[in-house]
């Protein structure tokens, strides 16, 4: 049906997606594993920029991801006592309503300088940690 | 009530779009005084509840590539499985100095993002 040369560019096209997909995949699960976080700030971009998702599908997409090896990595944690639920329940009570209120209020609030602030703050949070 | 704070705060900054994590993982540590790896698994914890219901509402808005979700995943767990081992491995204070370097990488990238975007719609239109 298809000639070697269509044949082969498929192939090819079909090779370089299998190793963007095995990348992408493999360094959001490294930063979820290995920080706990940092999975969709990897996946989003990476799906906006290298798969050509639209910015909403990448977020959405993301959690569908990411829920997956968060599960993955709380049973490592777990199993060598990193899982502290006592303090793990008031803050996942408190991010579930922050979650919700914060999803309303996205269309409401510039994000441009919201970005700004919270990557200022990230800075010197970093800072303070590598010190 | 100050841990519940925390996470509200950094669930609203994670609603609207900005790594809520790489925000509540520093909080708990600087104000609530969690050790590094008990923070990271905190993280880990509180994101389930609240992915599971943004999870709901992306399936009904049919926001979900699912295709794309289920290629990612085999490499993503693969990737999670060995980050946790590595993580478990670590001392809290090496494992703190590297968050702090892929905080500061991630805080750069919130801010110098928005004037990226702004070149790239110019040149789609």
């Amino acid at each position: 049906m298809y000639n070697s040369e269509v044949l082969k560019g498929e192939d090819l096209k079909k090779g370089a997606y299998v190793f963007k997909i095995a990348g992408i995949g493999l360094a959001a699960g490294l930063c979820n594993g290995l920080f706990g976080a940092g999975g969709g700030m990897v996946v989003v971009p990476a799906m906006v920029h290298i798969l050509k998702l639209d910015e909403h599908d990448a977020h959405a997409t993301a959690i569908a991801v990411i829920l997956p090896l968060v599960g993955i990595s709380s049973y490592i944690y777990f199993k060598n006592g990193f899982l502290d639920f006592s303090t793990s329940w008031p803050v996942a009570a408190g991010g579930a309503v922050g979650g919700a209120l914060g999803a309303s209020l996205l269309n409401r609030i510039p994000s441009k300088w919201l970005h700004r602030i919270f990557g200022l703050f990230m800075i010197a949070a970093a800072v303070r940690m590598i010190i | 009530m100050l841990l519940f704070v925390i996470g509200l705060l950094s669930g609203m900054i994670g609603g609207m779009g900005i790594g809520g994590g790489t925000i509540l993982i520093p909080s708990l540590i600087f104000i609530a005084e969690v050790s590094q790896h008990v923070a990271q698994g905190v993280n880990l914890i509180s994101f389930i509840p609240t992915s599971l219901f943004a999870i709901i509402i992306h399936i009904k808005n049919r926001h979900i590539h699912f295709k794309t979700a289920f290629h990612l995943i085999p490499a993503g767990a693969l990737g999670a499985i060995l980050g946790s081992f590595m993580a478990s491995c670590l001392s809290a204070s090496l494992l703190r100095k590297l968050f702090g370097i892929f905080l500061l990488v991630m805080g750069f990238y919130e801010l110098l993002r928005k004037e990226k975007e702004k070149k790239e719609e110019k040149k789609s239109k």
